[in-house]
């Protein structure tokens, strides 16, 4: 699993007080296992990998600095992320209007290669095919290698929250806390990504991975 | 036993779904977010049907292929400029 599952780190209340103490130990603990999680999450949001460490880099100092004020209403882990998706955001509404950025629309329905209406009402005409299964270890890397391709393909609320949720391993009540939406729309976004990443996949397999 | 047949009823009742109902539950289903007769209609659904038995298990394998992503990490001069932020922030 991700590197959110943190099954290493102590309880929120070994960790508050230790951060406040200054251990550096334990700093360091959360900012080795958090941050991967965080940049991809961060990633969603801005266009480039340097403006997603930039905003991680921005997340963490500004945990630094609030540390002494966390109140402790919810998990450290769901606060920092909080922290990120807002420092995140207003990085990526102010890199949009100075980059390029795909004219992807969000959430509304369909983009391209996304298609929702998969099934048609009389049922399957043509059956999903059968994924390839030989050397599983082989396609468990392959299929790794493709999937950050596949995320930069969604609109960006369908990537965030499939991002925390599977790549991650957030559960649905911390993404719903995270981004502020409720458990309904997170599911819809999750499952559009789903479906999309999903497809994507099979495209993959029928098409490029064709043996000779 | 009279009064437990309301209850038993409620859980009996199975949902028909067509298969593109079905597809476009799987998430809520995956969550455990759908109601008893919901759940049910699912499986009896999946039990006979092959294209969406084969739907979710491709479904499943996408979730797992995303939740093993390529190792990633803060480049080393942004860790330790972070770690001297949180050494130096008691400082006056």
């Amino acid at each position: 699993m991700g590197s959110f599952a943190g099954g290493e780190l102590p309880s929120d209340d070994v960790i508050v007080p230790a951060l406040r103490a200054g251990d550096e130990a334990m700093f360091a603990a959360l900012l080795d296992t958090w941050s991967r999680g965080m940049l991809r999450v961060a990633r969603s949001y801005v266009p480039t990998d340097h403006a997603a460490e930039e905003v991680v880099q921005d997340t963490w100092l500004a945990v630094i600095g609030g540390i002494d004020d966390f109140e402790g209403r919810s998990s450290v882990k769901t606060w920092i992320f909080r922290i990120l998706v807002n420092t995140a955001k207003k990085r990526g509404v102010r890199e949009r209007r100075t980059l390029p950025w795909s004219a992807v629309k969000d959430d509304g329905g369909t983009i391209a290669g996304q298609s929702l209406d998969l099934v048609p009402p009389g049922g399957w005409r043509d059956p999903p095919a059968a994924w390839p299964t030989p050397e599983k270890e082989v396609l468990a890397s392959e299929v790794r290698g493709l999937i950050g391709d596949v995320l930069a393909r969604l609109p960006p609320r369908q990537r965030t929250v499939i991002t925390l949720r599977d790549v991650e391993g957030c559960t649905s009540d911390e993404v719903c806390e995270i981004m502020k939406i409720s458990a309904a729309n997170q599911r819809v976004l999750l499952h559009r990504a789903r479906v999309a990443v999903r497809g994507w996949l099979a495209d993959y397999f029928e098409f490029a991975r064709q043996p000779d | 036993m009279k009064r437990f047949i309301q209850q038993t009823r409620a859980v009996n009742v199975v949902k028909r779904f067509t298969c593109g109902e079905l597809v476009g539950l799987l998430t809520a289903y995956l969550d455990d977010a759908l109601d008893p007769p919901e759940r049910e209609g699912v499986h009896a659904h999946l039990t006979g049907c092959e294209g969406c038995g084969r739907y979710l298990e491709q479904f499943r394998a996408t979730i797992v292929a995303l939740g093993d992503p390529p190792p990633e990490k803060l480049s080393a001069d942004v860790r330790d400029r972070l770690m001297s932020a949180f050494r130096e922030r008691r400082r006056p």
